[in-house]
């Protein structure tokens, strides 16, 4: 038998005004299971506590209802107080008859009326409460960071710096991603291997930081304290430990066609290479498609000549397993491929080319060792015409709709250093809107109309024409002169628009989060969660959320790190209880419940059940991972059998509800 | 007839452009117009219908389709200047073709079945 | 019965609000002082699409005049994707109660976030002036609970 205690808060005279309390818990005493009821002042103040709890003791109370103001205010408070007397903190209700009841009504026999009912809604629902646990669950103290590019890295070194272990898995053959490609930053035009590579060295000399470079994930188990994962280590047919580093095999290695992805294609490199000079780790990769060992197995030639005997033609990949605390997703961009945009005609013209490509083409380290050279004759390009927005904002379906945010920046920087560089060249700049909010942004993109006299011209470039005489006509219109133009370029730049690196498709598919269709992954909230992901556990860095620039990444690599090291430093996580649970005799494993959850909570299991007289039967029944379900109650609507349902919200509780509010 | 009509006429969101001129950008006809394609466009998102109906572009649009290719935000300019194209050539209840009209334009080579057809089309 | 047909008609509204918005959002209403009749009574849920279509049925069986359910605004769920769920299943319920005879009037969804204060006691006033309009709903109602009032 039930033995509920109801306490009514005056609140001062915030309820006491507009609600008799003295009537209400008079009334309520009336009520089937109320053993005990009163009303106080202050039902928060120290003095309010203490009447509770000597209730629950002295009347051995099972249950308590509080009518005061919203749960949202001191359902904590009332908890405590409970589990402070020996009652389990989830047999408290609170009925909300501040807000809800006697700020907004006047007529006080009206508001002492609903204050009653809601009360009684409120003990209803307590009589079908039962005790509930906070679940506890260990932390792996490890972190797992997926990509190694300037977010990686960033997250990794602010997590290693709080004393705990991380490691990167990075699908390349070293770390450094992007950045380590672009030849100068915005707005300060330093040079951007400068800043990254003592940073890739740190984490190559950290101790707590374990960097898996040519790995992959294979798959993710577990849930947030708790991830299982499976790494493949690509075969790299080099010893990394043995591996020195030296080069002399890139020296000898006689298949040099391979394509230099390092370089955006544009120069070739051995089957054997390093992909740039300062590469973490500093170790060889063999190309297994260039390789002429691999392919016809007569060669050899670099085995012959590692000193270190590091190279190894009978590698196979490898798969290790690990354990992790925390997860956090940092795997970058790509420019989007240029098919569905004929009318630069990048496919037919050499001259043509991505911000990227000349990026690699103004790097010291880049094909031209820093001399700006056309790739189709290797002269100085004279009239250079950037085209912003080339997939950028489109909404026709052959690009994307979304503002890829870094173009105005870079295509002002490589305007400018162009200009620096070579004073005689002609820049000019197709343009629909130039954005450039941010620090100094605006006062940089500025400098290169002002200073530089870079030619920005307000339109759109219709068609690129490949000439006879080599140069490209770039025709398009200037809006503001209402006038077509065409301009005879050395050279086109194309400001292209980025995407999120196709692989994270499959990686959100592993860590069951979320991902829009654009293929950025989703935050839990856009404003105020920005950095986690909505499955507990999973955080983002950089530009697999949404486009940002360097700076931007950085921040949100440090915050991610905050987060990892604020769950990493918890002996365990409380769960809590208010969460899915399934009757495991009503479910007939239908998957309903799996598919509406957003959480991924919902695996199934099979399990034997007795089916009397010694016989058993083996069934696929719903089991949802109290760790992972954040209690939404979807999936309890969902099921067909009514096997699933909410604990602390069950259905039996909300029905009660609904039955006390309707009785007249 | 308001702007109302000309957007269901020409049916296509005027309100998506972004300004970018790609439209004008390729227009081959762009030199023999008053006003340009992108300028279809936006008069008409801002109901500038007068200016538009006496606009000598309608007759150079080659209805070439350049500018609905290349628009990125999939709005269709030329669908603009053939929806005031059609409003002019069409005034509904209007006599096409009067017979004061006919003198000036009368040529002996022209067979006289044309202008009893041209008299049946263009007559209410 | 004769007694209660006399009686001005106050109709039962049970407001089922999602925890993270539209209760929040009611309180704001508390907190700002703007009134809303007092027969619409708040039943908190974890999200919108806790709600069950058998709560909103037991609401009709067990006497009330009119049933509002209050999410997050599409896009805002703190679940994700919680009041999509129960965009599409209310929409459901509501055309197969409308066929049972239950006026779609009685039922409403509405997306009501934490910041509005303002706007849930305008919703609020609005639904009650609305049930009140239509009388007492005695389609789905429970004779044997009609019959203790």
């Amino acid at each position: 038998m039930q033995r509920i205690g109801v306490f009514i808060c005056w609140c001062g005279s915030n309820i006491a005004a507009t609600v008799d309390v003295e009537k209400v818990s008079e009334v309520i005493k009336q009520e089937k299971g109320v053993v005990f009821a009163t009303n106080y002042q202050y039902m928060c103040s120290e003095n309010g506590q203490q009447i509770i709890k000597n209730a629950i003791k002295e009347y051995n109370l099972t249950g308590i209802v509080i009518g005061s103001c919203s749960p949202r205010m001191h359902e904590a408070t009332f908890r405590k107080a409970a589990q402070a007397a020996g009652l389990n903190p989830y047999m408290v209700e609170v009925a909300n008859i501040r807000e809800h009841c006697s700020w907004i009504h006047k007529d006080r026999a009206e508001a002492t009326e609903k204050a009653i009912i809601l009360v009684r809604t409120a003990i209803a629902k307590v009589l079908l409460n039962t005790p509930l646990a906070e679940g506890e669950s260990p932390v792996t103290k490890r972190a797992l960071v997926i990509g190694g590019g300037i977010a990686g890295i960033q997250t990794a070194l602010d997590i290693a710096e709080a004393g705990f272990e991380v490691d990167i898995v990075e699908k390349n053959a070293t770390i450094g991603g992007r950045m380590a490609q672009i030849d100068k930053t915005f707005p300060t035009l330093d040079c951007s291997a400068c800043i990254l590579t003592p940073k890739m060295v740190d984490c190559a000399q950290n101790e707590k930081i374990d960097i898996l470079s040519y790995s992959e994930i294979e798959s993710v188990q577990g849930f947030v304290g708790n991830f299982t994962v499976t790494i493949r280590k690509k075969a790299r047919y080099v010893d990394e430990n043995k591996c020195t580093g030296c080069k002399v095999c890139m020296q000898y290695c006689p298949s040099k066609k391979g394509l230099n992805e390092f370089n955006m294609n544009m120069n070739t490199r051995t089957a054997i290479y390093i992909p740039f000079a300062q590469a973490i780790p500093n170790v060889a990769v063999i190309d297994p498609e260039q390789c002429i060992k691999l392919k016809t197995g007569k060669c050899g030639v670099c085995k012959l000549k590692c000193s270190a005997g590091a190279i190894n033609y009978d590698m196979k990949d490898e798969f290790i397993e690990r354990k992790y605390g925390a997860i956090v997703v940092a795997t970058g961009f790509k420019p989007i491929d240029l098919d569905n945009f004929n009318e630069y005609a990048y496919k037919d013209s050499k001259d043509v080319i991505t911000s990227l490509e000349l990026e690699r083409l103004m790097n010291a380290a880049g094909p031209t060792n820093g001399v700006l050279l056309r790739p189709s004759d290797n002269a100085h390009p004279k009239d250079i015409t950037f085209i912003q927005c080339v997939g950028s904002r489109d909404v026709s379906g052959c690009g994307k709709p979304y503002c890829s945010k870094i173009c105005c920046m870079y295509t002002a920087k490589h305007a400018m250093l162009i200009r620096e560089k070579y004073p005689d060249t002609r820049v000019h700049v197709f343009y629909i809107d130039v954005r450039t909010p941010g620090k100094n942004y605006d006062e940089f993109y500025r400098r290169a109309v002002e200073q530089y006299d870079v030619d920005y011209i307000k339109g759109m470039v219709g068609k690129v024409f490949p000439m006879a005489n080599g140069k490209l006509l770039v025709q398009g219109s200037n809006l503001l002169d209402n006038e077509q133009i065409f301009i005879e370029s050395d050279l086109v730049v194309l400001a292209t628009a980025i995407e999120p690196e196709p692989s994270v498709r499959k990686i959100a598919t592993l860590l069951a989060t979320s991902i829009d269709t654009n293929n950025f992954l989703t935050e839990a909230h856009p404003k105020l969660r920005p950095v986690e992901s909505p499955t507990a556990g999973i955080y983002l860095a950089g530009v697999c959320q949404g486009p940002r620039d360097i700076p931007e990444t950085v921040s949100m690599a440090s915050a991610c790190a905050a987060k990892v090291i604020g769950l990493l430093v918890k002996d365990k996580l409380k769960t809590n209880p208010c969460i899915a649970l399934t009757n495991e005799n009503m479910c007939n494993g239908c998957s309903q419940c799996a598919n509406v959850c957003a959480y991924g909570a919902i695996s199934y299991i099979e399990k034997e059940f007795r089916l009397g007289g010694g016989k058993t039967e083996v069934r696929r029944v719903s089991y949802v991972n109290p760790a992972v379900c954040q209690g939404c109650g979807a999936c309890t609507v969902t099921c067909p059998s009514g096997a699933i349902d909410l604990k602390g919200f069950s259905s039996k509780q909300i029905m009660s509800e609904v039955e006390t509010i309707c009785k007249k | 007839m308001d702007k109302n009509d000309f957007l269901e006429l020409a049916n296509t969101d005027v309100k998506k452009c972004m300004k970018c001129g790609k439209c004008s950008a390729r227009c081959p006809s762009f030199d023999e117009m008053d006003i340009k394609p992108h300028q279809f466009v936006s008069y008409l998102a801002e109901g500038k219908i007068d200016k538009l109906l006496v606009s000598k572009s309608i007759w150079t649009c080659l209805s070439c389709l350049a500018c609905v290719e290349r628009c990125p935000r999939g709005v269709a300019p030329q669908s603009v200047i053939e929806a005031i194209r059609d409003t002019v050539t069409r005034k509904a209840g209007a006599n096409g073709l009067s017979a004061e009209d006919i003198p000036p334009i009368l040529d002996d080579d022209v067979p006289q079945q044309l202008l009893v057809a041209a008299y049946r089309k263009y007559n209410k | 019965m004769q007694e209660v047909e006399n009686k001005e008609f106050i109709p039962t509204i049970v407001a089922f609000c999602c925890n993270w918005c539209s209760y929040a959002g009611a309180d704001l209403a508390g907190t700002s002082r703007l009134e809303y009749p007092a027969n619409v009574k708040i039943i908190r849920v974890p999200c919108s699409c806790r709600v069950n279509p058998m709560f909103i049925l037991k609401a009709f069986q067990s006497g009330a005049d009119g049933v509002i359910l209050c999410g997050c605004h599409p896009g805002d769920c703190h679940y994700m994707t919680g009041n999509y769920y129960t965009r599409r299943r209310m929409s459901l319920l509501f055309s197969f109660l409308n066929y049972l005879g239950i006026e779609k009037e009685r039922t409403r969804v509405e997306w009501v976030s934490a910041a509005e204060g303002a706007r849930f006691s305008m919703v609020m006033n609005d639904f009650a002036a609305k049930i009140k309009e239509l009388g007492e709903n005695k389609r789905l109602q429970d004779l044997r609970i009609k019959g203790d009032r």
